[in-house]
């Protein structure tokens, strides 16, 4: 390539009426080791460009398949309510047997000690009966005065 | 539009979306983030993007357009935008032997040019499209563009001319 013709290239470079295949032509020219050297000031600008060419974007694209999961949670909210009634009941019917057993031994418990109470009654009512015998000897004895 | 589908369309450019935005962005974070929503919503338009004749031209419009949402939002809220992809030269010795390397230097000679005149040698110089494309990705006249590339591309050769006289970092 002619200096020639980069001269000119560059000149119609700065004045932004070259073509891209121009450009290129620029591009590859720089690229080169050896360039004039009064041209080697517009070196990093070329080299820049190709450069600057060169970055990736690295990161993930970020494509979450954008799924409609609301339709799920019906499902799920159905399933935890379902679960949640019937040990709910299972639950209320364990307690209220347990409350039905707790009372008929609270009865039991009170029957026996009703009978002890009884059954001291009746030993009290026994005694009795024989202080009414002494009541009826006593009136023997005060008639025979 | 299947996902494979989408990846398909989207993969030959989605690196010249991510540049786009970094080199109006700077930050590459930004960018990235930026790159990210910008297919998101892309794949969220999928079943009308058929109806699109170009899907690069309009990805680019939209990054275009995101990106510079997001700097007036951040110049409005007068935050500046943080990025570490490189250092200050000034600090010692080695990053200022660092500052040499002609990249990092035409790095930040294109991070003092203008938006416009930013995306424009973007496109042009970097991911080389033609003028008509330009027009169309930037909404803007033949002529309108011609000018700014040719402003964009002496204030570089200027700023080149300087370093390249006088050595300054």
């Amino acid at each position: 390539m002619e200096l020639d013709n980069i001269e000119k290239l560059l000149e119609k470079y700065f004045e932004a009426t070259t073509t891209v295949a121009e450009e290129q032509t620029l591009q590859a020219y720089f690229s080169q080791k050896e360039i004039a050297s009064h041209l080697e000031q517009y070196r990093p600008m070329f080299n820049y460009f190709s450069i600057a060419k060169e970055e990736r974007y690295t990161k993930q694209v970020p494509l979450k398949p954008r799924r409609n999961y609301y339709k799920w949670l019906s499902v799920a909210a159905v399933v935890v309510l379902t679960f949640g009634i019937y040990f709910g009941n299972l639950y209320q019917i364990e307690r209220e047997k347990e409350e039905r057993e707790r009372a008929a031994y609270a009865y039991q418990e009170t029957k026996k000690a009703f009978e002890l109470l009884a059954e001291n009654f009746g030993k009290g009512t026994e005694k009795v009966a024989y202080l009414q015998e002494f009541e009826v000897a006593k009136q023997k004895i005060y008639n025979n005065d | 539009m299947k996902q494979a589908e989408f990846l398909n369309v989207v993969m030959p450019f989605k690196d010249k979306l991510y540049r786009l935005a970094k080199r109006l962005l700077v930050s590459k974070e930004e960018a990235e983030d930026a790159t990210q929503e910008i297919l998101l919503k892309l794949w969220s338009k999928n079943e009308s993007m058929g109806e699109y004749k170009n899907v690069e031209a309009f990805a680019m419009t939209m990054t275009k357009n995101f990106c510079l949402d997001r700097l007036k939002s951040k110049q409005a809220s007068n935050l500046k935008l943080v990025h570490s992809n490189y250092q200050d030269e000034k600090t010692s010795l080695q990053t200022q032997l660092e500052a040499e390397d002609s990249v990092r230097w035409m790095e930040r000679i294109m991070e003092e040019l203008p938006e416009q005149q930013k995306m424009v040698l973007q496109l042009r110089d970097v991911e080389q499209y033609e003028f008509e494309e330009i027009c169309e990705l930037l909404d803007m006249k033949p002529t309108a563009v011609r000018v700014t590339l040719s402003r964009a591309r002496k204030a570089v050769r200027q700023e080149l001319i300087k370093k390249h006289s006088y050595g300054i970092g």
